[in-house]
């Protein structure tokens, strides 16, 4: 874990031109009949990354994993995986292998025979075999239930088997379809650890599936956020929360408040939107929309600030309100507050201190308050 | 509401006496001194003894096991290859035929079937006998073993198969390695199913067989039209034996084996 | 999905070998039955005139058609044998169907209502007469119906009556061996649909004012359809032609279109008006059969 999360820091062969990417999509379009799954997508994904598909079920994320597995076939567009065109490969010559949303334990066979079931087909020899079951089993730390029946197993143990058994043949990639789905809370966030450290040792590429926006922010090195058949965004955990590229994904991601408004001034680095909320905001921006044109401004709630008393500059950044909600949640506390124009913005801080001193209640005047940085700049 | 109300129980026992007490009074009536079958004269193995002296109905019952044990075997395979069919591929031409075909000798009478059959037979010319006997019971059976396993395909989780592929095994290794190690189950009932259909059937046997071809049913069809004697009672109660001892061990066992499972499956949750 | 990855061949024969064989076996046989059913008796073996001619080609083909006669089927309409034979039969049918449904009605609802761990073995008591012989269950009523058979017996025994009822051989007879015989086929398709019903969903309608039995014929009767149409059909539809029950159970004067078609056959040599006879019997059924397999199908959809 210690070691994580600087190697983490410094992998990012998507920033570097000259490395070639491991798997690559290529306007891969696939129709079931009328409908649309995957609509001319194209994404990159390198060796040894953690690289997750985030989207509501129905987006396509599904498809295209099952796309690179061999199930289903894209109707236009090619799919290369480590310079090889995949075209035409049914999945049982292919060198990746998939994690099930159900486990899809074959259940008339014991631990063992499951994990060695891929081995089997291979032709490995019966002492090899034996060799590499006991150390799967050993790698997800179930050694005492090699004998086991799936049926025998709780759902953690389960997960564990099915992981053992789609790592069993030293896949080039690992496919992880919702992994994490049939888990409980408590299970869920431990797995993730140990998923991403087993990641990191083997030093496999993982692509998986997820609908948990929480679960691919812990776990991926980059995530791409998918709605509609095709791909919004494709970066990392941090960017995709503090630069969204568009509405959708600000929205996706976390709780936020869009601001939207008319375009007063356009500077190279700053521009100023009158906020139909009534008041201005003055933001730093790489977007350059043109002056008059309509745009949004998105900021996450904890980087509003809730206070009584009159921020420093005026009503720039700055709205007057009444606190409408309080919702304690221990480690912070969010407030509901009903702007002077009707708009209720949400906002957050985090409970540092045990007890303060006159707190903020109900129904009482507010003002909130943000930082020229703190938020985006979103074109319509 | 939720109760078993007394109603529910004498619901449950009438109708189960009903069910029940004629095959209960046949099979005592069997054991009877008298050679009337209505009247009680001290119990005696003696029409037993006299069942298994009479030849006509041996062969009957020998060909009768030779008939359904082969015709239930090939209509296992048809019967799964058809609920294949049914069930893993959503469009064909005539698929709506091919179910008609599947369902409708569920219920047709016997008679029309039987007869449909012979006269197939004649106008191809096929010496009526054991073999066209086998293929008339392969007919009707296959369709209640492809019912069965069919109702068993239908939840089945098809992710174990794309697991299997996954894994690299080719798609008949994952049918024989995976999906038919699953629906064992299943396609052995059908083919218990179709054994006992073709052991009981009279009226499609009795059309489609020939000389030398007599089944135990039809032998035991022509001596009831002469009167109930305690010989037949005899041999209906063996039959019952044989079918009841069966079906109750199988469910026995399997009962035994889900009871044996939810134990584990409970075990495996506590254990977390 | 996967079916794609076999080759186009295994594909085809896994639907292919079934399909044939109940095309050969089972479809062209009616085609048979009709066709016969159209020609003129006559005394030879096979006992119908004109016989097939596949060497004849197409002309030969066209001139067997012309040969086609209705007179099987006017015969059929005109003797009033056959006429009353169908109507009996289904009248018959329809009877017993109805008595069958009133007793396995609270049996199946008993049954559902059992507490779960007797259910299997309730259910696999219903299945058991299903697996002993259909023969041996019909016979096993004459020894009790007979005028000195067991029934009558305990009924004389009992003072109940002064003189044997005569049962064996009347209409009663048969309605009582049907419905003893299709019990099983009634009970399973009710019990399955009463069996997943949802219990909170009589005691929501009792919450809202319904009494016990209010709520029984306004939520659990109706949602309980589905398995009540599958078991009519499942009984209905093979008794019209039942011919073991009315042959050991009935009466000479009972007219049973199953048991005319027998004696025609068997007794009389009479091929062609047997086949019309079961070509129109077939019609009547088709309209049932097929409401049967959408029924059927439906619930497999739901299956799934």
């Amino acid at each position: 874990m210690k070691s994580l999360g600087s190697i983490r820091r410094s992998f990012s062969p998507w920033t570097d031109p000259t490395s070639k990417p491991f798997i690559s999509f290529r306007n891969v379009t696939k129709r079931f009949g009328d409908f649309v799954a995957v609509d001319d997508l194209s994404l990159d994904i390198y060796t040894r990354e953690f690289h997750a598909l985030l989207g509501a079920s129905g987006c396509g994320k599904s498809t295209l994993l099952r796309m690179l597995a061999g199930f289903e076939q894209p109707t236009s567009g090619e799919i290369v995986l480590d310079g090889q065109n995949l075209a035409g490969i049914p999945p049982y010559r292919r060198p990746v292998n998939m994690m099930f949303q159900s486990y899809a334990l074959f259940p008339h066979m014991t631990v063992e025979a499951n994990i060695a079931f891929g081995l089997k087909q291979d032709g490995m020899p019966k002492p090899a075999i034996a060799e590499r079951v006991t150390q799967m089993l050993k790698l997800v730390k179930m050694e005492q239930f090699a004998k086991r029946k799936p049926h025998q197993l709780s759902g953690g143990q389960r997960q564990r088997v099915a992981l053992a058994r789609s790592l069993a043949k030293q896949p080039k990639v690992l496919l992880l379809d919702e992994p994490l789905g049939a888990l409980d809370k408590k299970l869920r966030e431990e797995t993730q650890f140990e998923l991403m450290d087993l990641q990191q040792d083997l030093g496999l590429t993982f692509v998986v599936v997820t609908h948990d926006q929480e679960e691919a922010m812990t776990m991926a090195d980059r995530i791409a956020v998918m709605a509609h058949g095709k791909v919004i965004q494709v970066a990392t955990p941090a960017e995709i929360y503090e630069a969204p590229n568009s509405r959708f994904v600000a929205d996706f991601i976390g709780d936020v408040n869009i601001f939207d408004g008319t375009v007063s001034r356009a500077q190279a680095s700053e521009i100023r939107i009158e906020a139909d909320a009534g008041f201005a905001i003055e933001a730093a921006s790489s977007e350059h929309p043109s002056e008059g044109a309509k745009a949004g401004f998105a900021i996450r709630p904890e980087k509003i600030r809730v206070g009584r008393q009159v921020p420093a500059g005026g009503p720039v950044n700055a709205a007057e309100g009444e606190l409408w909600d309080i919702a304690y949640l221990g480690d912070m506390t969010v407030y509901h507050v009903k702007l002077n124009s009707g708009k209720v913005v949400k906002a957050s801080s985090l409970n540092a201190v045990r007890a303060v001193e006159d707190p903020l209640g109900y129904d009482q005047k507010v003002w909130i308050s943000f930082d020229r940085d703190a938020g985006v700049v979103l074109k319509d | 509401m939720n109760r078993w109300s007394r109603f529910n129980i004498a619901s449950i026992v009438i109708g189960f006496a009903f069910l029940y007490l004629p095959i209960v009074l046949l099979v005592i009536f069997s054991f009877n001194a008298s050679k009337l079958v209505t009247v009680w004269a001290g119990f005696s193995t003696q029409w037993y003894g006299q069942l298994f002296r009479n030849e006509a109905l041996m062969d009957a019952a020998w060909v009768t096991v030779r008939v359904g044990l082969l015709s239930a075997t090939i209509a296992t395979v048809l019967g799964t290859l058809a609920a294949l069919a049914m069930t893993r591929y959503q469009r064909f031409h005539g698929r709506v035929l091919f179910s008609g075909m599947i369902y409708a000798p569920l219920v047709m009478p016997e008679v029309i079937t039987g007869l449909s059959m012979l006269l197939l037979f004649v106008a191809i010319g096929f010496d009526r006998g054991f073999w066209t006997l086998t293929i008339a019971h392969i007919t009707f059976t296959m369709c209640f073993v492809a019912v069965v396993i069919q109702s068993r395909l239908a939840s089945f989780d098809r992710s174990i198969e794309e697991a299997a592929l996954d894994l690299g095994a080719t798609p008949t290794a994952t049918f024989f390695q995976v999906t038919l190690p699953v629906i064992a189950p299943a396609v052995f009932s059908g083919w218990v199913l179709a054994f006992t259909l073709s052991l009981d059937d009279l009226v499609i046997s009795s059309f489609t067989s020939g000389p030398g071809a007599t089944t135990l049913p039809m032998k035991i069809y022509s001596q009831v039209r002469l009167g109930v004697t305690p010989e037949i009672n005899a041999a209906c109660t063996i039959l019952i034996g044989i079918v009841a001892t069966g079906v109750v061990i199988a469910s026995l066992v399997s009962r035994r084996q889900q009871i044996q499972r939810e134990r584990d499956e409970r075990a495996a949750f506590a254990a977390g | 999905m996967m079916n794609r990855l076999f080759p186009a061949i295994v594909n085809r024969l896994v639907i292919i070998i079934p399909y044939a064989w109940l095309l050969v076996f089972f479809l062209i046989p009616f085609v048979i039955v009709l066709r016969i059913s159209l020609s003129e008796t006559a005394v030879a073996m096979p006992p119908y005139l004109p016989v097939f001619a596949w060497a004849d080609g197409i002309s030969g083909f066209i001139d067997n058609v012309r040969t086609f006669s209705f007179d099987n089927y006017v015969w059929l309409t005109e003797d009033a044998l056959y006429t009353n034979a169908y109507i009996s039969s289904l009248t018959i049918a329809l009877i017993s169907t109805a008595l069958t449904l009133l007793i396995a009605y609270p049996v199946a609802y008993s049954m559902a209502k059992a507490p779960t761990t007797l259910r299997p073995t309730l259910l696999m008591l219903v299945i058991l007469p299903f697996w002993t012989s259909f023969l041996i269950r019909v016979y096993a009523w004459i020894a009790i119906l007979k005028p000195e058979g067991l029934l009558n017996q305990l009924l004389l025994s009992t003072g109940l009556i002064s003189e044997p009822l005569i049962i064996l051989n009347t209409n009663t007879a048969i309605y009582i061996g049907i419905v003893y015989s299709y019990l099983p086929f009634m009970v399973l398709p009710l019990y399955s649909a009463l069996e997943k019903m949802d219990h909170s969903l009589t005691e929501a309608a009792q919450d809202l004012g319904c009494t016990p039995i209010s709520a029984f014929w306004r939520i659990t009767f109706p949602l309980s359809l589905p398995g009540v149409v599958a078991g009519c059909l499942l009984v209905f539809i093979p008794a019209v032609g039942e011919f073991v029950i009315p042959d050991l159970l009935g009466g000479s004067e009972t007219l049973m279109i199953g048991k005319t078609l027998w004696n025609e056959f068997n007794a009389n040599r009479d091929w062609p008006v047997s086949s019309a006879v079961a070509a129109l019997l077939l019609m009547i059924l088709v309209v049932p059969i097929m409401f049967f397999q959408n029924a059927q199908s439906r619930l497999d959809r739901e299956g799934r």
